[in-house]
């Protein structure tokens, strides 16, 4: 594939998470951080998330599990993954956040456990987003081309 | 008082008593509060002030309730003592008199009120009055029982004393736990916690006190009780004993009377008694010792009719002769006629009775025929005396004994009374006191009989004797005890009281006794019914009053109690309010960020002109929506007294910029001209609270924005008070115009040619400014800020509620302009909190003029660490630099020379630009001070052909125009508003730059710049990041943050402006890494961590900091090892995706120095870090 073509579609795709509202901004933002003094910055911080948001996920599956729920852990876990989502520009994950610690706050497991799951989902989507998209710029990459700035 | 009391009682004060009592009667007439419950408590709400009078009422309570205690005391000893002197007196009525008139005396003085003075003379007097009495006291047992009562009133008055002071202490106890409660609600507590439990303990604090009450109450009913049934007693035991009194009095005179009468009627018959002796012994005499008799009939009987006189009580006396009955034929053959019997039964008349039909007498030893007798009697001559059987028992006792002898006694012959018959025996010879009763027999030869009429003899006594009426007597022979006989007197009729006394009238074995009885019932015990009655109605009104009294303390301290929890529940609605508004508030925020967030994010993606425009729309209005409820958090913090003021340095200049570029767009839409203007005597940093500051002067400005339609102007000027007072030659020349706004030509000499108002009116009315008061303190300065707007006005009807919540001019404005209403009112709060006053004058089309003081402190340059010094780089080459400011409005050109000078340039002003060219050409040829380097023109001076005339001027002018040390000077155009035709001004290079009003000190800088940079004109929008990676650069930061996602973007971030980025994961970690010294420039901090969250760890570093400035301070640690960092303060800003402006108070609270919203935007990184780093 020429490296022009593989350009052009990874501009489409990137495109295409911004606007199914994925990513937002932040990404984008993450992106302009990154350098040629600090050349994996993104990876880097995606993976990070990617690490923590499995472990507090993990954590909420467990949590949420106990027969008496304890909510104040629960709402940290989540204000945690919300946190690192928000950073990360992970949109999607952030809003499913949102709904979540409400749910929290109303103590109520039953919405928490659907809410884990959908923030489960979310999450598994916008890793196998990323995870696309990191191929896509590893192939540019690879094919000597250079990856293309979005604004 | 109590010593007064005491000795009171101990002087025996019942006229003083009664002095007291009159007056307290007059008093509780007057006033029912007797109690001291006089509706003092709190009728004071202020809260503040309560503590101090509610312990000062206390006071006044409880020496009102001790005097009210006492005086009780003293009108229950009083009255005892009162009715006890009274009934003690009564027997003596000279006693009483004088107590009466020593009662008169006091209330014919008029002593009803009392002072010690009067006191002491009345119980003085008292004293003498008592002095006397025992004098007087005639009766023992009066006095015994006076004493008596006196012990008892003492014992009463201890125990009296001793209940009412328990009451009175238990409620007093009760009132001062109940307002000891009071200072605990006057620190309003920021824990809402706390808060609830103090209003838990308030509700609890009453409810006790009250309890506590009513059981004193109770008590003082209980004691209320006792004292009616006691006065009761009293009253009962008064009537008795002056009824018994009564009784014995009246038995008394009985008794005298009785014996008087007895005494007289003995004493009576004694005389007649010794007459009728005297005349047997005159027959012995006469008719037996001489021979022959010397007397007969005629002469004994005209001698007994003239002694009668001697004998009143006598009917008769008469002569029997003793005649054997060996001598009767002899005796009735010498004295011609028989011997009689006496017949008995014989009722007829004296008149009818004929002794020669009467029977003779049957054969006898002995006989007594009457041979003399008084001519009343004369009928019973001849009879036998021997025959009557009373009469001869009666010869035979007189003939033993010698003595005189009465019969019982027994209808008299022949008249129908009743009588005694006395008999004396007439002997031959004078017989020897001791002579045997046989021997007087035998010596006897006659006897001598009187009859007594008893009627007439009592009768004829009790007339002697006055008060017949009064009483009844019976007179009785009681020698038979079982059957008396009634002598004299009608029959018994039982009136209750009866008085025997014996008579003794001379005859041993006869016993007579006299009855005497009150003809009439006893008439009703009024003096003792008057006086217990009395007694008792007083006692019981005094009960009625006192339970009034009891009644109405207990009603007020229930509605006190009420009072009090209804205020209570106010306040807690109060809090409850606060609490609400500040919840809903924060509930609002939280929503409104996302939906600003969004809407921010909204504008960033591609819309088209139209969705864009609604996106706007919206986020405007989220925008407006913030700030209302702002204000309303801020009206509800500033009504419950919470809002604090911050004491920090800043400047004020840069203050009003932001005003002014906060409406700076605004102004261009409308095409009003804005304006600042700062005197120069107004110190560059001051102390006060900026952002509460700006917000005065926001509101205003806000206000004459909204009202501002047409053209006009609005006019912001900064003055110290003590400037309005300077002689007017020496006057600033911004307020000089203000004094005389005069019209120049066409136009107004204001700000835009538009009349206003004048604007010194507006601060007329200030106290502060009108007292000379020179003598503050050398650091407090006063500022005068005035306002000034071409507006609409405020109708006259309006102004006087234009600082009232939620109230605009009229209801149509809020329609209008929309709004609140409330910002005017936060206004005057904030500027009372400053210390200052805020006034107005407006006229309905001129326009209105807004003034305020305040008090703020004068700040030192070098206080001001944190001033924003970006600007420095450019302002340092215009320092000393010359402008010409060509405007033909003087105000607006000082306007501009103002902004001029902050930035160290010197200026001139032209007022037309003919007068610019002189100038210019003095300029060049005099050049004595330092070139002029820029010309400044009002776009309504602007003349085409005179600018190019200047420009030619300038180049010639100028000698050395063209080289690159003397620059030529630059030509500003000053606009309010950029139109094309100017920018083609300014692309014709027909001038340099083109100043937008309205003026601010960032917008000169940048057009400056631009002008004497020529070559840096297009990295404009690039400054900025260029200008973070300059000032990030190579500094130590701290991030904090448990995220480590976070962490590593805000590091990336961070790190691509050149910071060196260390990280941890915890405010513990954070604390131990800022302990100062250290390397770190500033540091990041996320808010919400576990364990220690953001505001802790930040209070905890700033401790840190405080002891380790202490320590340099003391020396402890040596200065120059640190660089000049002291006092040591590391910058922290937060990091939160919650950027609204409770969260951004907290910050700044626990020490922080500012924030950034996460994620990090550039702008506003830049913002906030730029106060921290200096430009290099």
């Amino acid at each position: 594939m020429e490296v022009s073509e593989m350009q052009r579609q990874f501009v489409e795709y990137s495109q295409s998470l911004f606007r199914e509202g994925y990513l937002d901004s932040q990404f984008t933002q993450l992106q302009q951080l990154q350098d040629e003094s600090n050349p994996d910055f993104v990876m880097e911080v995606v993976t990070l998330f990617f690490e923590d948001s499995e472990r507090l996920i993990r954590d909420l599956t467990c949590a949420l599990d106990q027969q008496i729920v304890d909510f104040k852990t629960v709402d940290a876990h989540v204000h945690q993954l919300k946190g690192s989502s928000s950073s990360i520009g992970a949109q999607r994950v952030k809003n499913a956040c949102v709904e979540f610690r409400n749910f929290c706050e109303e103590q109520n497991a039953d919405a928490c456990r659907a809410c884990l799951q959908q923030v489960n989902q979310e999450y598994f989507l916008v890793k196998s987003k990323l995870q696309t998209l990191f191929t896509m710029e590893q192939q540019i990459v690879a094919a000597g081309g250079s990856i293309p700035i979005m604004d | 008082m109590v010593f007064l009391a005491v000795a009171g009682v101990f002087l025996k004060p019942s006229s003083v008593v009664l002095s007291v009592y009159a007056r307290i009667w007059v008093k509780m007439s007057l006033n029912c509060n007797l109690f001291g419950s006089d509706g003092r408590f709190p009728s004071n709400f202020k809260l503040k002030k309560v503590k101090d009078q509610m312990h000062g009422s206390t006071g006044v309570w409880k020496w009102k309730g001790k005097i009210s205690t006492l005086l009780l005391v003293a009108i229950v000893v009083g009255l005892i003592w009162f009715f006890y002197g009274l009934s003690c007196s009564l027997p003596n009525a000279k006693n009483k008199s004088l107590f009466l008139s020593n009662i008169r005396n006091l209330f014919s003085r008029g002593h009803f009120s009392f002072s010690q003075h009067q006191l002491s003379a009345l119980s003085g007097q008292d004293g003498i009055t008592r002095s006397k009495k025992p004098d007087d006291h005639a009766d023992d047992s009066c006095k015994s029982v006076c004493f008596w009562s006196e012990k008892t009133c003492l014992w009463l008055l201890t125990m009296m004393m001793a209940m009412i002071l328990r009451a009175s202490l238990l409620r007093s106890e009760a009132w001062s736990k109940q307002h000891l409660s009071l200072p605990w609600r006057l620190n309003p507590q920021p824990q809402q916690l706390q808060e609830q439990q103090q209003q838990l303990i308030q509700y609890k604090l009453p409810l006790q006190a009250q309890s506590q009450a009513k059981s004193a109450t109770k008590w003082l009913k209980k004691l209320l009780f006792v004292f009616v049934a006691l006065m009761l007693l009293v009253s009962i035991w008064l009537f008795h004993h002056i009824y018994q009194d009564t009784a014995l009095r009246r038995k008394e005179t009985l008794a005298n009377m009785c014996d008087e009468r007895a005494r007289m009627l003995q004493d009576q018959f004694n005389v007649s008694l010794n007459h009728v002796h005297a005349l047997a012994i005159l027959v012995s005499t006469f008719h037996h010792g001489k021979y022959p008799s010397a007397m007969d009939q005629k002469t004994f009987g005209e001698y007994t009719e003239r002694t009668a006189f001697e004998r009143p009580l006598t009917s008769g006396v008469a002569y029997a002769l003793k005649v054997t009955h060996s001598e009767r034929e002899q005796f009735e053959k010498q004295q011609g006629w028989t011997i009689k019997k006496m017949e008995h039964g014989d009722q007829t008349l004296v008149q009818d009775f004929d002794p020669a039909k009467m029977a003779p007498a049957p054969i006898q030893d002995e006989y007594a025929p009457v041979i003399f007798c008084q001519r009343t009697v004369a009928h019973i001559v001849s009879i036998d005396m021997m025959s009557g059987k009373e009469d001869r028992d009666n010869i035979l006792r007189a003939r033993a004994t010698g003595k005189g002898v009465l019969t019982s006694p027994f209808k008299l012959l022949k008249s129908n009374h009743l009588g005694v018959v006395l008999t004396f025996a007439v002997y031959e010879r004078d017989l020897p006191p001791d002579a045997t009763p046989e021997q007087r027999i035998a010596a006897t030869v006659g006897y001598l009989g009187a009859s007594y009429d008893l009627r007439s003899l009592v009768e004829k006594i009790l007339q002697q004797l006055a008060s017949k009426q009064t009483i009844v007597v019976n007179v009785y022979d009681t020698t038979n005890m079982s059957a008396p006989i009634n002598m004299y007197g009608s029959d018994v009729v039982d009136t209750g009281l009866l008085h025997v006394s014996s008579l003794d009238f001379g005859d041993p074995s006869r016993k007579h006794e006299m009855h005497c009885r009150f003809k009439h019932k006893p008439p009703p015990p009024w003096m003792a019914i008057m006086s217990a009655g009395g007694l008792l109605i007083i006692s019981l009104l005094i009960g009625h009053i006192f339970h009034a009294a009891i009644n109405r303390i207990d009603k007020v301290e229930e509605d006190y109690r009420k009072m009090m929890e209804l205020k209570a529940r106010a306040e807690a609605a109060d809090v409850a309010k606060s609490q609400f508004l500040a919840t809903v508030s924060h509930e609002i925020r939280t929503p409104m960020n996302g939906v600003l967030g969004m809407l921010q994010m909204l504008m960033d993606t591609d819309l088209d002109p139209d969705q864009e425009d609604y996106a706007k729309t919206a986020h405007a209005s989220g925008k407006d929506l913030i700030s209302i409820i702002n204000e309303v958090l801020d009206q509800a913090k500033i009504e419950s007294g919470r809002l604090e003021l911050e004491e920090v340095p800043f400047d004020l200049r840069a203050v009003l910029d932001n005003v002014v570029s906060l409406f700076s767009g605004k102004s261009r839409e409308k095409e009003i001209e804005l304006a600042v203007y700062v005197s120069g005597q107004v110190p560059e940093i001051i102390v006060g609270d900026p952002g509460r500051f700006r917000q005065i002067i926001a509101n205003l400005v806000g206000n004459s924005v909204k009202f501002t339609n047409d053209k006009g102007h609005i006019f912001v000027s900064v003055h110290l008070a003590d400037e309005v007072r300077a002689p007017s030659d020496m006057m600033d020349e911004v307020l000089k115009q203000g004094l005389n706004a005069s019209k120049d030509g066409s136009e107004w000499n204001t700000l835009s040619g538009f009349p206003i108002v004048d604007r010194w009116k507006s601060w007329a009315g200030f106290k502060q400014l009108s007292n000379k008061d020179p003598i503050e303190k050398s650091e407090m300065i006063k500022l005068l800020v005035t306002v000034e707007d071409t507006g609409e006005g405020i109708p006259q009807d309006a102004q006087r509620r234009i600082f009232t919540p939620f109230m605009q001019a009229d209801s149509s404005t809020s329609r209008h302009y929309g709004g609140t209403g409330i910002g005017l009112s936060i206004s005057k709060c904030l500027v009372d909190l400053m210390g200052g006053e805020i006034g107005f004058m407006s006229e309905c089309g001129v326009g209105s003029t807004f003034s305020f003081t305040a008090v703020l402190m004068r700040g030192e340059l070098g206080s001001h660490d944190l001033k924003c010094r970006i600007y420095e780089e450019s302002t340092s080459e215009l320092k000393g630099l010359r402008a010409l400011v060509v405007d033909k409005r003087r105000v607006r050109a000082e306007v501009t020379r103002y902004h001029l000078q902050r930035l160290g340039i010197f200026v001139d002003i032209a007022s037309s630009l003919r007068a610019a060219c002189l100038v210019v050409s003095n300029n060049s040829t005099t050049s004595s001070s330092a070139p002029l380097s820029m010309v400044l023109i009002d776009k309504e001076v602007w003349e085409r052909e005179h600018i190019i005339e200047i420009r030619d001027l300038l180049k010639d002018a100028m000698p050395n125009s063209g080289t690159d040390s003397f620059p030529p000077p630059k030509l500003f155009l000053l606009a309010t508003s950029c139109s094309p035709e100017r920018n083609q001004l300014k692309s014709s290079h027909m001038v340099d730059g083109i100043l937008t009003k309205p003026l601010k000190l960032s917008i000169l800088t940048g057009c400056f710049h631009e002008a004497f940079s020529n070559g840096r004109k297009r990295q404009v929008n690039r400054e900025k990041p260029a200008a973070l990676g300059n000032l990030l650069k190579g500094k130590q930061i701290l991030v904090v943050d448990d995220n480590a996602v976070n962490r590593k973007v805000a590091e990336g971030a961070l790190k691509k402006y050149g910071a060196v980025v260390t990280c941890v994961d915890s405010g513990k970690a954070a604390v131990k890494k800022l302990n100062p010294p250290h390397n770190f420039d500033a540091c990041f901090m996320d808010l919400q961590m576990p364990e220690m969250d953001g505001f802790e760890a930040t209070r905890k570093i700033r401790d840190k900091e405080a002891e380790f400035n202490e320590k340099i301070d003391s020396g402890e640690v040596p200065l120059e090892t640190l660089g000049n960092t002291s006092p040591w303060h590391t910058p922290i800003l937060a990091m939160t995706a919650d950027v609204v402006q409770a969260t951004n108070e907290e910050c700044m609270k626990c020490g922080m120095d500012g924030y950034v919203s996460k994620p990090f935007e550039e702008e506003q990184l830049y913002s906030a870090v730029a106060c921290f780093f200096e430009l290099r």
